[in-house]
């Protein structure tokens, strides 16, 4: 079975806060970028899937050709096979016009199993690419899934976290599912890995590789939802108030007198 | 014209955050001279019909079928599929839990409905368009959604807006809406549940939070933290090197990689304050760290600082509460 993880170059979590709202959008954000961690988990699911039950593995991106050190992470980790997606028409797509792009380019690897998702992007935050991927390929989706109880060729079974619960749900394949952090402990990449990544080539494909790509649907123009008035959230009031007291009853003591006179108890 | 509401719900309650969402559609609503639809989908759900109406709905369209009565994604947006199309809303808008939130992208996917994530505010542009106010960047950035055309939809975050007012004297009416599932019939099929409910207040509808880091360290650790939050009603948070330590489960984890979380107050003990956790928390109204290092970082986002030892401030603490809240 192929198993197909869509991932994402993002910002290092570290430098997250860096990034400059007036940046956002531009080829450079001025930091550096990772795969998306929690692509990561995604990645790792489909290696340990390739392991219980065989198949062949295949990780997509659409982006600029520095969205390659996204997929050059996922070989190293042990992804085998990679197509990156760009052009210029891409750009300015929100998440169903990603979705479309990817859908297209997924339709194009011949038979796919399951198509592996990280929850969200660290940048985006929407999480809706994975749905509307499902909804382009006209397959079924499941979000949140913390384990893969079990795979045959016609139905994967998976355990999903809901807020109040764990539901154990069967669904048939192909399917999307997008992953929880706690489905598995992402490998680090050895030095076997990082070698053939380094030597790797990395496919690229444009709008015109892409047979069924409706150009309507794609780029900024197609773009649904735009984000606007972009802003750093404000600062948090002031500095720190120390509380300090002779003995730890008085130090506690004056710090319930603040937060009764707070009203946030 | 009117607004769509989802009203997410398990166990026979409707969640805060469904009431939450509702009583903004009802403000919007009357800023717009809309009327406030809602949705329920499930079965045996007409007493939440009832309820939806006492808080700011007009009219609720159930969809009461033995077929919905546990979570399906695939069927709920189906679901909210014949309800956009009955309703013909402008603006549609559900909680932002982790069923309503996937229900929405399917239905709205499959509409070619634009779709805002995990809002935080929303507002109306002078032409009465849906303005979605929501996080990205894990929250570095605040950022507002536009939309390109009609119908705008948005799913909110809890704890967004507050709890609407409940009026059993309002009135409206109450529709059953016919549900076609053969589309989706063997896509989706429900194998078992397991509540993962402990008991104890979850980290995302909680006032107050009392979370715990590598400080704490270990399990029983987590003790004292859990009597604090006993005396305070509050829920038990932790940073991801207390769960990945294996001394709480995942559902208490808050940060970039976990909740995200807006409590009235949030102490953080034994929490160095990275970055990846403050994603997670600097919406709190007021934080309260207690750490060793007076250097920490969680400091900085912090109102009020305690430099200490938590297994001596923490119990302490708990006692001062307990005196004053009279337990
Ligand atoms: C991609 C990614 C995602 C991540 N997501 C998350 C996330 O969602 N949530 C999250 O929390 N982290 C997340 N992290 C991890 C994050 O970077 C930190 O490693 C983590 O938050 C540290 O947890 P901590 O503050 O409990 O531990 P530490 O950083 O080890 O801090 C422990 C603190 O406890 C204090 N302390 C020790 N003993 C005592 C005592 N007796 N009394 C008082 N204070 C004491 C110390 O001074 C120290 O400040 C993520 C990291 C990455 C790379």
């Amino acid at each position: 079975m192929k198993f197909v993880v869509c991932v994402k170059l993002t910002p290092d979590t570290e430098e997250l806060n860096e990034v400059r709202p007036e940046d956002v959008g531009a080829d450079d954000l001025g930091v550096t970028m990772v795969l998306n961690p929690w692509d990561e988990f995604a990645v790792e699911e489909a290696l340990q899937l390739q392991e219980r039950f065989e198949g062949e593995t295949v990780a997509v991106t659409v982006g600029g050709e520095d969205a390659t050190d996204a997929l050059k992470r996922a070989v190293a980790m042990g992804i085998e096979e990679t197509v990156l997606l760009s052009d210029p028409a891409f750009e300015g797509s929100d998440a169903w016009g990603t979705a479309h792009i990817l859908a297209e380019a997924i339709k194009g690897l011949g038979e796919y199993g399951l198509i592996l998702t990280g929850k969200q992007s660290v940048d985006g935050n929407s999480g809706l690419v994975a749905p509307g991927l499902a909804v382009k390929l006209g397959v079924p989706f499941v979000s949140q899934v913390a384990r893969v109880v079990d795979l045959t060729d016609s139905s994967v079974t998976v355990v999903r976290a809901l807020d109040e619960g764990r539901q154990t749900v069967r669904v048939k394949l192909p399917a999307v599912i997008s992953v929880s952090k706690e489905i598995n402990e992402p490998r680090y990449p050895n030095f076997m890995g990082i070698r053939k990544a380094s030597r790797m080539k990395y496919p690229v494909m444009a709008a015109a590789d892409l047979p069924g790509l409706d150009t309507g649907q794609i780029g900024v123009d197609a773009a649904l939802v735009k984000w606007t008035d972009l802003h750093k959230p404000p600062a948090r009031g002031g500095t720190c108030e120390f509380i300090t007291g002779e003995t730890t009853a008085a130090l506690v003591a004056a710090l319930v007198d603040k937060l009764v006179a707070d009203k946030v108890v | 014209m009117s607004i769509l509401v989802y009203i997410d719900h398990f166990a026979g309650a409707g969640k805060p955050a469904s009431w939450e969402t509702l009583g903004k559609a009802r403000e919007l609503a009357d800023t717009l001279g809309d009327s406030v639809i809602g949705l329920v989908i499930g079965h045996q759900v007409r007493p939440l019909a009832a309820e939806a109406i006492t808080y700011g709905a007009d009219r609720v369209l159930v969809a009461d079928d033995p077929a919905l009565a546990t979570f399906q994604a695939h069927a709920y947006a189906a679901a909210l599929k014949a309800a956009i199309a009955e309703a013909g809303p402008r603006i549609i808008l559900a909680p932002a839990t982790t069923g309503a939130r996937d229900v929405a992208a399917l239905a709205a996917g499959e509409l070619g409905i634009g779709l805002a994530a995990d809002c935080q505010d929303l507002a109306l542009d002078g032409d009465h368009n849906l303005l979605a106010v929501r996080p990205v960047f894990s929250g570095n950035i605040i950022a507002t959604e536009v939309f390109a055309q009609q119908p705008q939809m948005a799913t909110v975050r809890g704890r967004s807006f507050p709890l609407p007012e409940s009026d059993p004297a309002r009135t409206g009416e109450i529709k059953d809406l016919v549900v076609d599932l053969a589309a989706v019939a063997g896509w989706e099929e429900v194998l078992g549940f397991e509540t993962t409910q402990t008991g104890e207040v979850s980290v995302e509808t909680a006032n107050i939070i009392v979370s715990g880091g590598r400080g704490v360290k270990g399990p029983e650790g987590f003790e004292p933290l859990r009597e604090l939050a006993q005396v305070l009603g509050a829920a038990v948070g932790a940073s991801r090197a207390a769960v990945d330590a294996g001394w709480i489960p995942y559902p208490a984890q808050v940060g970039q990689t976990g909740k995200t979380v807006r409590p009235d107050l949030y102490v953080a003990c034994g929490i160095s304050g990275a970055i990846q956790h403050l994603a997670g928390m600097t919406n709190s109204k007021v934080i309260v760290a207690i750490n060793k290092d007076k250097d920490a970082p969680i400091f900085n986002v912090a109102q009020y600082g305690i430099v200490g030892d938590l297994f001596e401030i923490v119990p302490a603490l708990t006692r001062a509460f307990r005196a004053r809240l009279g337990q």
